[in-house]
């Protein structure tokens, strides 16, 4: 997948470079308790492509056993969803709950660090509120993962984090176990206003690109550095003295050397083609193009270059790269064999509504004339929304083995009218439509109105 | 395809006589939107633009253009809830966007400012809208720096520089996020606005500081006779001043927001206040809104309030569809969901439409299944008896880009 790295540091790669420190601020999620569950009579959607109608599934120690149909040991809780359907946890690589949270007051104001265009040392997780009540609607939902990132107003806006949707005291409680983090970065207009209306670089799309390209350029040489300093220690040099850490440089050699997956804000064609050019030229491989609005028009060009696009069903004109917009791009990204077509919300109405919105995208590209059955349009939330965050292995699909990240659906979950009845997260049930006590409220809800009745 | 007919709507100015046509749709799940309910298989004859017949097996003068419902299901054509369609091409270019009052400093409030002059029918939105069954917006306006934001009105989307419908409508926002248009409190809003009415029917004195304009105060008080207005307001007790102000001064007040009205839907009720709200407004997005809740729609309706909906942004109002099934799928009756979409507007802001009876504007959808589904689209979109081309800039450009290979660069596609 990754691209063949620096040709010049060899076999250096092997053992090497930067900072060789345990990743901090690490996980301490835990997968809550769980019993063993079948689930059965179901029109089961596995998230990879194949409907399976009448069908179970059983989960135990939070993974999937078997789905389809497969022994049922004594003791196991028997849900029987007959007429209702069920499919992975939903994934929304493109969330800000936490960082933009509810209430949306200017304290909370913790997306977007506005004050350099580029600011790849922060991390959005340590701008998450743990608190905020858009958890706990997108859980309703069938969210059970999501990636909250920083916003768009940088070229390199920092890392973004994938977490489980668990509430927790603290972020870390959340944090997807062992998920690669996301690089935030952004096309376009944004930074280009935002810093060109301060009267400082960027102020227009060439100065986006130069910018871009001085930043990879100084974290190949800060890997060289690191790299050299390495191998001096390999040799015995006990007088090799490190170089200087730079967070910044830090993020983007972890780019470079495929641990951080870039995450990149763009929605022109031609801009998207630039980038894939200028991946090309330092070695690193995009991983997901958001919003993207004008994918449709270089999707086969996607598809080769193994990039996701990460799109809204009918968003369109708010701004001028957004003019372009159709309801039938995500079915069009679909199309090509290796297509990777994600729904993404950057919304915190739209995560609690995802089947909703790859519903639309999905009647948009069947009224075009493309077969996309509901088995294939799911992917678009799930398993394709799993690779692009780099934990496909772990969730996503509803394969033996994985997490028990499951959502019970009231009916087909392609419809305005169906609900999430429950949500499982690593087995355990952690939502459930019929049952008040499962279901979350945040402290900041506690005795406010809405809680109150 | 549209301008021969465009330019003649211009030339006798009147789009509604120009493009006033006969047409008979034939065989539909017709959902009249009135007591009438639901007919199978229902023929409706459109006469000059205007439906003269609905019942089975109609029959027309020869040559009366039919179209083949097929047995769908047919509304009349829905509404977006406010927007500043046909103002605001991109709503991120200050140029291409007019339902914005900012930067007059010589007098604060401005309830003169009216948004419709600048209606602009060629907007790439709207028929980027009709296409999906919408028929007529709600023209908003809003200020930067005034909580009275302006004057708007309905318009049909139908082309024409001149469809305008009912009478205009006033706007007014209320809560925690105009704190900074009037003294940072919203106690300041409620002084204000008093003293605007006070204004409004005594002038003040030579070297009193005055709030408004002579054609401001002669706007205003023209409200006070019964006119609409309309007011942005979300918070429980936001919204029970604003039923007292409304009554004492005169106005037919319409809630629009109303994120906490299901707490004082007994009050709305019996002040016969209608609120026009987003169903999909379920987060404490704000301390005026921590009541917001998925079934205010439901509850609403179930105390006797009128419900419409609105809240999707100008380019995607498209959306309230969706907003409406969202309603009904938490607890609103489907009718009323419906309802919600075209006769409570309608009749709200004085258009005729919104059902499907004799008399009534030839405004109707043939979909492709329940229209409050997000899978179901308009399969047809009949404007005034004028069967629409179901073209917009986004099909036009979805059609370029759909063939996998041109030999030309897609430039030379003109689909």
């Amino acid at each position: 997948m990754i691209k063949p790295l620096l040709r010049l540091v060899g076999a250096a790669l092997a053992f090497c470079c930067t900072p060789a420190l345990a990743q901090p601020f690490p996980s301490t999620y835990q997968p809550l308790p769980s019993e063993p569950t079948l689930i059965s009579n179901a029109t089961i959607l596995t998230g990879d492509g194949q409907r399976l109608n009448d069908a179970s599934l059983l989960m135990r120690d939070g993974k999937i056993v078997w789905v389809g149909s497969g022994e049922t040991p004594a003791g196991t809780t028997v849900i029987d969803a007959e007429g209702r359907w069920v499919t992975p946890g939903i994934i929304d690589v493109h969330s800000h709950l936490g960082v933009y949270p509810s209430p949306g007051v200017s304290a909370h104001d913790d997306g977007n660090e506005m004050t350099s265009p580029v600011t790849a040392d922060n991390w959005a997780e340590h701008s998450v509120w743990p608190q905020d009540p858009g958890f706990s609607r997108a859980l309703a939902g069938g969210i059970t993962a999501m990636q909250v990132l920083p916003g768009s107003a940088n070229l390199f806006g920092g890392r973004g984090v994938t977490l489980k949707n668990v509430y927790a005291t603290s972020y870390q409680g959340m944090k997807f176990p062992d998920a690669p983090h996301g690089l935030k970065m952004a096309c376009g207009e944004n930074p280009k206003r935002v810093y060109g209306s301060r009267n400082q670089a960027p102020s227009t799309r060439m100065g986006n690109v130069a910018r871009y390209r001085a930043e990879w350029a100084a974290a190949q040489s800060y890997m060289r550095d690191w790299e050299i300093y390495d191998i001096k220690v390999s040799e015995g040099d006990k007088k090799a003295k490190p170089p200087k850490r730079d967070l910044k440089l830090e993020t983007l050699a972890d780019v470079l050397k495929g641990e951080v997956i870039v995450h990149m804000h763009c929605y022109r064609a031609d801009e998207m083609l630039t980038v894939l050019d200028m991946a090309e030229e330092f070695g690193y491989q995009v991983g997901t193009f958001h919003h993207g609005v004008e994918t449709y028009k270089i999707a086969d060009e996607l598809a080769e270059a193994g990039v996701c696009g990460a799109l809204w069903a009918d968003w369109w004109g708010f701004k001028m790269e957004a003019y372009d917009g159709i309801q039938e791009n995500i079915a069009i990204v679909d199309r090509p064999e290796n297509g990777c077509a994600i729904v993404h919300s950057d919304s915190e109405e739209g995560i609690q509504r995802l089947n909703q919105e790859a519903a639309k995208a999905m009647i948009r590209g069947q009224r075009a004339g493309m077969d996309i059955p509901e088995e294939r349009a799911i992917r678009w939330i799930t398993e394709n929304a799993a690779k692009s965050l780099g934990i496909a292995d772990q969730t996503g699909t509803l394969s033996p083995g994985k997490m028990a990240d499951v959502v019970l659906w009231s009916d087909n979950p392609f419809s305005v009218y169906s609900k999430a009845d429950k949500v499982f997260i690593d087995g355990a049930l952690l939502y459930d439509r019929a049952d008040p006590a499962l279901q979350p409220v945040s402290d900041f809800e506690l005795g406010q109105l809405q809680e109150a009745q | 395809m549209r301008s021969p007919l465009l330019l003649a709507a211009a030339l006798c100015l009147s789009v509604n006589a120009a493009s006033a046509q006969n047409l008979l749709i034939r065989g539909g799940e017709v959902h009249t939107g009135t007591d009438a309910g639901v007919l199978d298989n229902a023929d409706i004859l459109i006469e000059d633009g205007t439906i003269s017949a609905i019942g089975t097996n109609l029959t027309a003068p020869s040559g009366t253009e039919t179209l083949n419902a097929g047995g769908k299901p047919v509304t009349a054509a829905l509404f977006t809830g406010v927007s500043a369609i046909g103002l605001a091409e991109v709503e991120a270019e200050s140029d291409s966007v007019d339902n914005r009052l900012a930067d007059l400093h010589d007098t604060p409030m401005r309830p003169e400012f009216d948004v419709t002059p600048a209606y602009n029918p060629h907007s790439t939105v709207v028929p980027v809208t009709r296409v999906e069954g919408f028929g007529f917006t709600l023209l908003g306006a809003s200020a930067s720096d005034s909580i009275i934001a302006g004057q708007g009105q309905l318009v049909r989307l139908d082309g024409g520089y001149t469809s305008f419908a009912g009478d205009k409508v006033l706007f007014i926002t209320i809560g925690g996020g105009s704190a900074d248009k009037a003294g940072t409190s919203r106690a300041a809003q409620w002084m204000v606005l008093e003293q605007a009415m006070a204004e409004a029917k005594r002038p003040s004195r030579q070297g009193e500081p005055a709030l408004l304009t002579r054609l401001g105060r002669e706007t205003l008080k023209a409200y006070t006779r019964d006119g609409t207005v309309v007011f942005a307001v979300d918070r429980a007790s936001d919204i029970l001043q604003t039923l007292d102000f409304a009554q004492r001064h005169g106005f037919s007040a319409v809630v629009a927001g109303g994120a906490e009205a299901w707490v004082v839907a007994g009050a709305l009720a019996k002040a016969n206040v209608p609120v026009l709200l987003d169903p999909l407004a379920n987060l404490p997005n704000s301390f005026d809104s921590v009541g917001s809740r998925l079934d205010n729609a439901a509850l609403l309706h179930a105390a006797g309030v009128d419900v419409g909906f609105s809240g999707a942004e100008t380019h995607n109002t498209r959306k309230n569809r969706q907003m409406a099934g969202n309603a009904v799928a938490n607890g609103l009756p489907w009718e009323a969901g419906l309802a919600g979409l075209t006769s409570v507007p309608a009749r709200l802001f004085g258009m005729s439409g919104g059902e499907l009876s004799a008399g009534m504007a030839g405004d109707v959808v043939i979909w492709s299944g329940d229209p409050l589904e997000v899978t179901s689209a308009a399969d047809a979109v009949v404007l005034s008896g004028k069967v629409d081309s179901m073209t917009s800039r986004q099909t036009r450009l979805r059609d370029r880009y759909l063939p996998r290979q041109s030999d030309l660069p897609r430039a030379y596609i003109k689909p």
